[in-house]
Parts: C-alpha cells; sequence; structure tokens
C-alpha cells in the first residue's frame, strides 16, 4: 500500500512540475515571439520616423518656386532645385539608354546560352558588382573620363549611373526572360523562325514586363546615388542641359545644402529630400506595383 | 522530289532570305555574347584603372600605405589606418545592431507574425531600403547628431563609462553616430534575406519540432534557426559589405577627423568619406593616388565579401530549395 501511495505521490509531484515547467516555457515562447515582434515593429517604425521629420521639415518649403527657379547665391532667400531636377533627370535618361541594351542582351545570354564558365563569371561579376559601393565607380569614371578630358560632365556621371544599373538590369532580364515558357521559344523555333527573330519578336516581347521593370529598378537605385557625382557632374548653379558640362543633381543639391552653414540653405536640403523621397519612393512603389500584378496573374 | 528540280528552285529562290536569316542570327549571337565580354571587361577594366591609378601610392609608400596612420597633405604623407579603423569600428557597431533587429524581425516576419501583419512590416522595412542615403545623411546630422549629444552619449557615458569606449569628450558627429546611422541603413537587408532562407527551411522540420511537444520559441531557436545559421550569416555579411561602402551618410555624421581613438563618441573617418570630402581638392598627384588607392581597396574588401555572402546565401537557398 504505501509503495502505491508513494508513486502515486511521486506522479503528482512530476505532473505538478511539468505543469509548471510548460508553463515556464510558454512564458519563454511568448517572451521570444514578443521581443521579435518589437524588433520588426522597430525596423519598420524607423521610416515612419525619418519621413515624419523630412514632411514636416521640408514641407513649409515647398512651393512653385521650388521646382522653377534657380538656386541663389549665399545671403539672397528664396531660390530652387530646378537645375537640379533635370539634371537628375537627365543624366538617369543617359544611363538608362547606355545600360539597357548591354543588360538586357546579357540577360539574354545568361537565360538562353547561359551555360559554362563565362555563363558563371558573368551572373558571378553580376552579383558582386551590385555590393561595389557607389563611390568606388565614381572613381571609375573619374579616371575614365574627367581626368583624361580635364574637365567634369554629366556624361561621366551617367556613365558611372550605367554600371550602377547594370547588375541590376542583368539580372532582372535574365529572370524575365528565363520565364517565358520554352514551348514558346520553341514553338516559334519549330515554325522555321530563327533565333533571332524567335528571340527578339517571340521572347522579348513576352518578358518585356519584367525587363521594364527590372529598368525601373535600376532607375530607383541611382536616382538617389550622390557619392559618385561628386567628381563626375560636380554640380552646379545654373541651367546646363549640355551633358559635356558640369551638371546639377537633386541629390548633390541636398549634400552641398545640408553640409553649408546657413540656416537657409538647410530648409532647402529638408525640402529637397522631401521632393527625392517622393520621387524614389514613386518609382519604386510603382515598380513593385508591376511586379505583385504580374505575379497575381 | 529531286527529280522534278522544282524545289530546288524554290530552295534558291528561298536562298537569300535563308541567308539573311543566318546573317541576323550571326549579328544577333555576336552581340549577346560581345555585351556578356563586355560586361566581363567592364569590371575587370574599374580593377586595372584604380590599380593603375593607385601605383604611385603603392610604389612610394608600399604595403605600408595601409597600416600607417599619418594623412597629411601638406607633408604629402598617407597613412590609410585611420580610415580602415574608422570603417572598421562603424561597420561593426552597424552590423551588431542591424543583426541584433534583423533577425529577430526576421523571425517574426516569417513564422510568427500573422499574413494581415507580415505583409505591411516586411513592405515598410524593404521601403526603408529605398531611401537615399543622402537623406539618411541630413536626418541623422541634424536630428540623430543632436540626440545623441544631448541624451544618449551622456546616458552611456553615466552607465558605461568605466569603459574607454564610452569616455572622452562628447561631440555628437561621431563613429557611433556613424554606426547607428549605418545599422539603420543596412537592417533591411539582413531582415529580408534572412527572412527568405528561413522561409525557404522546410516545413517538416518545424512540424516534427512542434509533434515532439516544442514551443513556437523553442522550434525557433533549436531547430529553424540553426537550419538557416549559414544563410543568415551570409546576409550578415553581405549588409556587413553595404556599410563598409556606405559614403554620404557616414560621410554627414562621422566627424571626419582622420584620428584613431579609443572614444566611441570621438570623430573618425572612414575610407568612403576621405574620398568624398578630399578628392576635388587633391592638388598633388600622390594625394589623388592615395585616394584612389583607398578606391582600389574598397573595391578589393567588397568584391571579397560580397562573393563570400554570395557564396553563402546560395548554398543555403539552393539546398532548401532542392529538397
Amino acid at each position: 500500500m504505501m509503495a502505491v501511495a508513494d508513486a502515486r505521490a511521486a506522479a503528482e509531484h512530476l505532473e505538478q512540475l511539468q505543469a509548471r515547467n510548460l508553463r515556464l516555457r510558454v512564458f519563454w515562447s511568448r517572451t521570444g515571439v514578443g521581443f521579435a515582434a518589437l524588433c520588426a515593429s522597430i525596423a519598420a517604425a524607423t521610416l515612419l520616423v525619418i519621413l515624419a521629420y523630412v514632411v514636416a521639415k521640408g514641407v513649409a518649403s515647398i512651393n512653385l518656386a521650388f521646382f522653377l527657379e534657380l538656386p541663389r547665391p549665399v545671403g539672397a532667400r528664396g531660390g530652387g532645385v530646378s537645375n537640379g531636377i533635370v539634371g537628375t533627370a537627365i543624366m538617369v535618361t543617359i544611363a538608362a539608354i547606355l545600360a539597357t541594351p548591354i543588360g538586357v542582351l546579357c540577360g539574354v545570354f545568361l537565360a538562353l546560352f547561359g551555360r559554362g564558365f563565362v555563363a558563371e563569371t558573368v551572373r558571378f561579376l553580376a552579383d558582386v558588382l551590385s555590393g561595389v559601393p557607389s563611390i568606388v565607380i565614381g572613381l571609375f569614371a573619374y579616371t575614365v573620363l574627367v581626368a583624361p578630358l580635364k574637365h567634369f560632365s554629366a556624361f561621366s556621371a551617367a556613365f558611372a549611373f550605367a554600371i550602377l544599373m547594370l547588375p541590376i538590369i542583368i539580372r532582372t532580364s535574365e529572370e524575365a526572360i528565363r520565364s517565358v515558357p520554352t514551348v514558346v521559344r520553341e514553338g516559334a523555333l519549330a515554325l522555321g523562325m530563327s533565333v533571332y527573330t524567335a528571340t527578339a519578336k517571340v521572347v522579348l516581347p513576352a518578358a518585356r514586363g519584367a525587363i521594364v521593370t527590372g529598368l525601373l529598378l535600376g532607375v530607383a537605385r541611382v536616382t538617389g546615388e550622390t557619392a559618385p557625382l561628386l567628381f563626375t557632374a560636380f554640380g552646379s548653379q545654373f541651367w546646363e542641359l549640355n551633358p559635356n558640362n558640369p551638371m546639377a543633381a537633386l541629390s548633390l543639391q541636398i549634400f552641398t545644402y545640408a553640409i553649408s552653414p546657413y540656416e537657409d540653405w538647410h530648409r532647402q536640403a529638408w525640402a529637397g529630400a522631401l521632393v527625392l523621397i517622393v520621387i524614389v519612393f514613386i518609382i519604386n512603389l510603382s515598380t513593385r506595383f508591376a511586379l505583385r500584378t504580374r505575379l497575381g496573374r | 522530289l529531286t527529280e522534278s528540280g522544282q524545289p530546288g528552285e524554290a530552295l534558291q529562290a528561298g536562298a537569300p532570305a535563308l541567308a539573311r536569316a543566318h546573317r541576323a542570327d550571326r549579328i544577333f549571337t555576336t552581340a549577346v555574347y560581345g555585351s556578356s565580354i563586355l560586361f566581363v571587361l567592364i569590371v575587370a577594366g574599374i580593377f586595372f584603372q584604380l590599380a593603375f591609378g593607385s601605383s604611385k601610392a603603392f610604389s612610394k609608400f608600399g604595403l605600408s600605405f595601409l597600416v600607417t596612420s599619418q594623412w597629411n597633405p601638406v607633408t604629402n604623407m598617407f597613412g590609410a589606418l585611420p580610415m580602415i579603423y574608422g570603417t572598421l569600428v562603424s561597420s561593426l557597431i552597424a552590423i551588431v545592431l542591424a543583426a541584433g533587429v534583423g533577425i529577430f524581425a526576421a523571425a517574426f516576419l516569417a513564422d510568427f507574425a500573422p499574413r494581415v501583419l507580415a505583409r505591411p512590416l516586411s513592405f515598410t522595412i524593404e521601403l526603408l531600403a529605398a531611401v537615399p542615403s543622402v537623406v539618411f545623411g541630413l536626418w541623422g546630422l541634424f536630428v540623430l547628431a543632436p540626440i545623441m549629444r544631448n541624451n544618449v552619449d551622456p546616458f552611456l557615458q553615466k552607465t558605461l563609462g568605466f569603459l574607454p569606449a564610452f569616455q572622452g569628450t562628447i561631440f555628437g558627429t561621431s563613429l557611433l553616430t556613424a554606426g547607428i546611422i549605418l545599422a539603420i541603413m543596412i537592417v533591411p537587408t539582413v531582415t529580408a534575406i534572412s527572412r527568405d532562407v528561413i522561409e525557404a527551411i522546410p516545413t517538416d522540420l518545424r512540424e516534427g519540432s512542434a509533434s515532439l511537444g516544442a514551443t513556437k520559441w523553442e522550434t525557433m531557436q533549436k531547430v529553424v534557426l540553426p537550419a538557416a545559421r549559414t544563410g543568415i550569416f551570409g546576409a550578415c555579411i553581405l549588409a556587413l559589405g553595404r556599410a563598409l561602402g556606405e559614403t554620404i551618410a557616414a560621410t554627414m555624421v562621422i566627424g571626419n577627423k582622420p584620428a584613431i581613438s579609443a572614444s566611441l563618441f570621438a570623430p573618425g573617418y572612414s575610407l568612403p568619406s576621405v574620398i568624398a570630402n578630399e578628392f576635388t581638392e587633391a592638388t598633388s598627384d600622390i594625394y589623388l593616388s592615395s585616394l584612389i588607392a583607398l578606391g582600389l581597396t574598397l573595391f578589393v574588401v567588397s568584391m571579397t565579401i560580397n562573393g563570400l555572402a554570395r557564396f553563402l546565401t546560395l548554398t543555403v537557398l539552393r539546398s532548401a530549395r532542392g529538397r
């Protein structure tokens, strides 16, 4: 009898221990999940905080003149960043024109002929180049296009931008072309089309949407870039439409204004930051939206 | 077919078209291969241009360029150690903070969060990566630096002041402030890639763990995270690479002083910031060459780090998806 009672007591004791243990484990689990949620919230909240500051400090200085006027010299209040916005647009456009054909052709190469040493090298370099600091690319553009010609130019900046866009365009074009079903290409070839016709008239049109998305991703990446512009485009106070001359860029103006000692320029830096962030976000969001609708289909 | 001779004629009539198609094919194939080789040449060109540009600095100072700490344009003596130190310290602060927050955030987004919450949170964190670095710099300079100077740094000094890292004069723009800004900038990288890696871990592992009675957290901590370890490490390496090369934001908050100080409150300098600040002012050849040498250092380091990160993340994602 004693033994049975002992055993029962021991079992109860064990159950109690287990219950307490379980409660403790559930408590720890909830704490861990809660902490993880906190971390995700902190990361997301950072964006909202920064956005709130940029809007709060920038919105008061945004008016029509800010978009239409040239920068004014120190001391003269007012003025705008019109030349910077146009300059950024010019440089990004030239960069896109330079990078798109090479990038898409590399994408075709990887997707359709993409085996072997050369393809693996291109893939590796594209992935690794996308992590190389933009200022290094700016240095390269300087040594190739600024130092030999002995003057800063918007074209050298566009060249740097094009190299920064290339890895993105290459990898998204590859993905885009791969996502076109093989039967489509094989069907075209079976109809007697040449490789060129099958690719240019059948495969690429089918992949066009995704390729454009990749191009937009590249544009979004370089629009906000500042570092490579410091010694390529260099900046300018004037209207400048000739890519062979130094040119203003919105991001560069924000940088110059921010590190200046003048209150009025700080104000303009915030306004410029607001404009830049709106432009970059619009490009980014439209890209995401395009991607999502395509994936949804 | 051959006896009538007709098809032969038809073939002959079609021959020019066929020849044209062949020519188009050849041009197309050449363009495709040519572009790929051009791309490889561009990357090689970056290396050779920078190597050529920095040859003066390396031939004058040798490898001691990387380990001496005098940076003096007046005497034309250049040593990169203070910048290497500043880059490493600010990036290490950044990766420690960003990995801490990012890995937990990734665990939450991949496994714990309900769908309605996971989507918008992921979206917001990814959008953080799209903010231009000059905007981070602006915010860091006018918002974060004053907060650091008036609140955070004095608090750290009061509580942890017995450590040399938290002693000395408080400036606001410092290695610590730069580290925090960089952390904010690389958190999306750590989070997004870690989340993808965690999501790629097979569900059976989680179900097996749960069926053995493990809690959600125990499953994450003892089963999922160890399985995803390599890929998460790769994500952190990739993020570290971004922090090392970040230029504009770091330049605006790091203080830009080429000195080595044990204190995290002291202003420092980083490799990209020196290039950004001094390149257009460099008057002598050796000065310019030294700055390009810093660029070459950055290029080699970032290529190596990104190659490693690519290897790590690809291995994990491939093996997980291959199953």
